[in-house]
């Protein structure tokens, strides 16, 4: 184990690189290029060896060329973000269709329009249903970690998997961060076995037309991959902790819920900020515990279940939502507590880099305590006088100061 | 927790200065914390970075809104930015420039205690010993002379460690200047 | 009617095959071909794009003894060649994408590489990506042109039947002038492909600098396979584009899918020719001029021309169009061709035809 002060990117290159992948695609967008750049020096200097590192034209190649050396029996890595993830889209798909086991770090960044370089969830929200497992990451730590966990959990379940990390709040944070060892690594991840490649030794068609007599199955096996997977996070979560110490990983983590009264579900970097500000209103008497949600897809519904217990008040601190619908996580543990009376609410913070701060979270608590989150979705941290000077001369519609509710979206428009 | 805060314009290095900051830190024993404000900033444009330094992990992401310390490193910066906004009033700001600081930030010299606002010429330490504008290590020096969070060892050593060879070295020279220098400033209590 | 042409094959290629040293034989004459698209798939009748991938495929499974990968772009040669649970390949093969098989196949190429070289093994299979004209010329262009960059070890084979037959018919860049597709009706003032729109693959391939780049058609099948086995003698990119006609979407007689390639040659309406690292090296000349209404009249694609009140410019333009396919290349025996030959579509943009 190497203890090391390094960029976050430069940590998750250093891990893929201890995976040995055998293929490296790279295609620049910012956050994700500094991880792909030193994983270009480790392969040019000689570091990393027995791997083929392609510079290639677009995302849209990146993936395919992905898809082509993961269907060729090597282990494969790539990485990408906001437009970028979006230009895949197809090859996403193919991709987990095909059941390659790619394991693709997303920066996480807002899409555009308006362009926005900053990060939020949106981007790796909108391949949900894209039928890769979403792994995400609460800091460096944790994205290192989850990187090396990552290929493990692919490669048993057979379908790929994104490393979500927050773009720029933690690929280009200059952090503290354990390194396993090689020895570690190898004996936690053997040399990757394809249950199945393209070879002339042994001759298979991949990828062929299905038709309406066997879709439906093969979308159900698929299903049953990720519901296999739920069990696969959490057994390969435990070996590596137990190899390395590290409380990485995981389908969800628990920061101080034994009697709390209200509970925060949020992904990402988030959780951290959040976890000090926890502390501070612990001090305060306020009993607030974080649930950390770390598997988005598959999504933990039992978990999940078990973590809010019988708390009554949860709400989900959301960097996306689905527009004309309304937050992303919280129809999700709706249905985790369905039949129960706890209450599910949506905070949305953050979105297009809008730092969320301590005191974001302080408030969050706040107003859930005050019973101010009356509708479903509340926008939290949004600003007031951005939108006025945008309503109020074109439609003669003013937005009072503070958050801002979804009824009171829909009223400005009647 | 300290907390500190850069700018600098794009090109000087202070994203740079940031992680070498934290690096040392970590040299020391600290857990320690270095991010830039994302942006696509270009050359010459203001720039901010942050740092922390604690004796636990850091787990906060949050932009540093009321640092301990604020570390100027281009002066010109003073006039277009609220470079010592929510500037803790037991806080620290070091200003690269040659002239006393009572001349530079008058306002500022009489919020902080004696002593907590310093000027450093670092850019003409950069320049003596490396022939580049690149404060950041005589900036850091400067802080360890006056705060003593940081050695200056371990400020040469995180610049050696990054450039290793001629660059890390000229670095750590420039570091050594600073230093002396505002110690020098210290002992004739100015 | 059809106007008979001459057999000019007599002795050589076809007819005396049985004839011939067994070194020389064609490959698909042997009763050990590879035989790597195998019979039972669900092309239509005449389809020119089976018989082409079954001839260009089987030539590059003999030159590497059988160590041959490939990738399939979405269309008509995926779909037919493999509904579910049935494959008609006979050798590792996978489809992907409609865009991407260039760098599906760039990937699998690398992760052959490695694999071997991890192996300890020497000999390393090869790959071959492969997609209609539109998933060439059209959705694959990006992919295509990063593998040229790369220079990666893939062979990419174009079968060109100049439009979307799997979509039922519609334009694509590889479509000429005045040919009716789905999109491209021939009614108004100006019916059926506009003029000078288009691109030449070739030449763009070319453009790139790559290893080799050849033309080709179903009419002359020895050809066909000597380019192919030409092409896995160099490692690298390259690019050969195969004519096929389609009978569905040219509209013709099941029959005459030859019959039309052999025209498209002998009119100068599709120049066939090889270059090497982006130079002319060889082109295979017309044996007996044909005017391009030979070509044209077997095509209902091309029936609107051919009408009572039909414009005669047109078919004097798609004329100028051969002409100038002729001069540039040197179609004609006894002629050389231009040193750097300029896209048809060059002389359409520029009103010359």
């Amino acid at each position: 184990m190497s203890t090391e002060q390094i960029e976050g990117s430069l940590g998750v290159a250093k891990a893929v690189a201890l995976c040995h992948p055998g293929v490296v695609c790279a295609y620049p967008i910012s956050p994700q290029t500094h991880i792909v750049e030193n994983l270009g020096k480790f392969v040019k200097g000689g570091a990393l060896k027995n791997c083929d590192y392609l510079n290639v034209e677009s995302e849209f190649a990146a993936i395919s060329v992905s898809i082509g050396s993961s269907a060729g029996g090597l282990r494969t890595y790539t990485a990408t973000a906001s437009q970028g993830l979006l230009f895949m889209t197809e090859g996403i798909y193919n991709a987990s269709g095909l059941g390659l086991p790619i394991v693709m770090t997303v920066a996480s960044r807002a899409i555009g329009g308006p362009i926005n370089i900053w990060n939020d969830h949106s981007d790796s929200l909108s391949q949900r249903d894209s039928g890769w497992l979403q792994l995400f990451c609460e800091s460096n730590q944790d994205a290192l970690d989850t990187h090396i966990m990552a290929f493990k959990i692919a490669e048993t379940v057979g379908l790929p998997v994104m490393v979500c990390m927050d773009g720029f709040v933690l690929t280009h944070a200059f952090e503290r961060l354990e390194l396993p060892t090689q020895e570690q690594v190898d004996a936690f991840l053997p040399e990757y076995e394809p249950r199945e490649y393209l070879t002339p030794k042994d001759p298979v068609s991949l990828g062929s037309m299905v038709g309406p007599e066997a879709f439906t199955e093969v979308r159900f096996l698929q299903q049953r991959k990720m519901a296999k997977a739920v069990h696969v996070i959490e057994s390969v979560t435990e070996e590596y902790r137990k190899i390395t110490g590290h409380h990485s990983g995981g389908l969800l983590d628990c920061y101080k819920c034994d009697d709390a009264d209200i509970k925060l579900i949020i992904m990402g970097s988030t959780v951290g900020t959040a976890k000090d500000e926890v502390d501070r209103m612990r001090k305060a008497g306020i009993k607030v515990g974080i649930i950390s949600l770390k598997a988005f897809r598959p999504f933990p519904y039992e978990a999940l279940r078990k973590a809010i217990g019988d708390t009554k008040l949860v709400v989900c601190v959301e960097r996306a939502f689905s527009f004309g619908g309304r937050g992303i996580i919280c129809p999700e543990v709706k249905r985790a507590m369905e039949g129960t009376s706890c209450e599910v609410k949506t905070a949305i913070a953050g979105l297009g880099g809008r730092a969320i701060f301590g005191t974001t979270i302080n408030g969050i608590v706040k107003a859930a305590l005050d019973g101010k989150f009356k509708d479903e979705m509340t926008w939290f941290d949004i600003d007031s006088r951005v939108l006025n000077s945008y309503t109020k001369d074109g439609e003669g519609v003013t937005f009072p100061e503070g958050p801002l509710s979804d009824s009171q979206l829909k009223a400005s428009v009647n | 927790m300290l907390q500190i805060r850069l700018h600098g314009r794009g090109g000087q290095g202070a994203v740079t200065t940031a992680e070498m900051l934290s690096l040392s830190a970590f040299l020391e024993g600290h857990f320690a914390q270095a991010f830039p404000s994302f942006g696509s900033e270009r050359t010459g444009a203001p720039v901010v970075a942050y740092a922390r330094i604690d004796d636990q992990e850091v787990r906060t992401h949050e932009p540093i809104q009321e640092p301990d310390v604020v570390l100027v490193q281009d002066r010109t910066l003073l006039s277009v930015v609220d470079v010592f906004s929510g500037l803790s009033p037991k806080g620290y700001a070091i200003i690269n420039t040659a002239e006393a600081p009572e001349q530079v930030v008058p306002e500022l010299c009489k919020k902080l205690p004696k002593g907590h606002v310093l000027t450093v010429p670092a850019t003409d330490f950069a320049i003596k010993a490396m022939k580049m504008n690149k404060p950041g290590a005589p900036m850091l020096a400067s802080l360890a002379a006056a705060t003593g969070v940081l050695k200056l060892e371990s400020v040469q050593k995180s610049f050696q460690t990054r450039y290793p060879g001629k660059v890390g070295d000229a670095n750590a020279e420039a570091a050594a200047l600073s230093y002396n220098y505002l110690k020098e400033q210290m002992k004739e209590g100015k | 009617m059809l106007e008979k042409i001459k057999f000019y094959q007599t002795g050589s290629n076809t007819v005396g095959n049985r004839l011939l040293n067994p070194s020389m034989r064609a490959i698909q004459a042997s009763v050990d071909r590879p035989n790597g698209l195998t019979s039972g798939h669900r092309a239509c009748q005449g389809c020119g794009e089976a018989l082409g991938a079954r001839y260009a495929i089987d030539a590059a499974m003999r030159a590497t003894g059988g160590q041959i990968m490939v990738v399939n772009a979405t269309g008509c040669l995926e779909v037919f060649s493999t509904p579910y649970p049935e494959s008609a390949w006979r050798l590792p093969w996978m489809h992907s994408l409609f865009g991407n098989a260039a760098a599906v196949g760039s990937g699998l190429a690398a992760a052959a590489q490695i694999r071997a070289q991890k192996a300890g093994e020497t000999s390393v299979p090869r790959v071959i990506a492969q997609g209609g004209d539109g998933g060439t010329t059209d959705i694959g262009m990006g992919c295509l042109s990063g593998m040229f960059d790369r220079n990666d070890d893939v062979l990419y084979i174009c079968y060109d039947n100049q439009a979307y037959m799997n979509t039922g018919v519609q334009r694509s860049s590889a479509t000429p002038p005045s040919a009716r597709t789905a999109t491209t009706m021939p009614i108004g003032e100006k019916p059926g492909a506009d003029w000078g729109k288009g691109k030449d693959v070739p030449l763009i391939a070319m453009a790139h600098g790559i290893p080799y780049v050849a033309t080709a058609t179903v009419a002359d099948l020895r050809d066909l396979e000597a380019k192919v086995t030409k092409a896995m003698s160099f490692h690298g990119a390259r690019y050969i584009q195969i004519l096929v006609p389609c009978p569905l979407g040219w509209g013709l007689a099941s029959n005459v899918t030859v019959t039309a390639a052999r025209l498209a040659i002998e009119t100068g309406f599709y120049p066939i020719f090889e270059a090497e690292y982006g130079k002319v090296t060889s082109v295979r000349k017309i044996r007996q001029k044909q005017p391009v209404t030979n070509f044209l009249k077997i095509q209902r694609r091309y029936a609107h021309l051919l009408k009572k009140n039909a414009d005669p410019n047109t078919v004097a333009r798609l004329q100028a169009m051969c002409d100038q396919n002729i001069r540039d290349f040197g179609l004609l025996e006894g002629t050389d061709p231009v040193a750097v030959p300029a896209a048809i579509q060059a002389y359409e943009r520029a009103e010359t035809i």
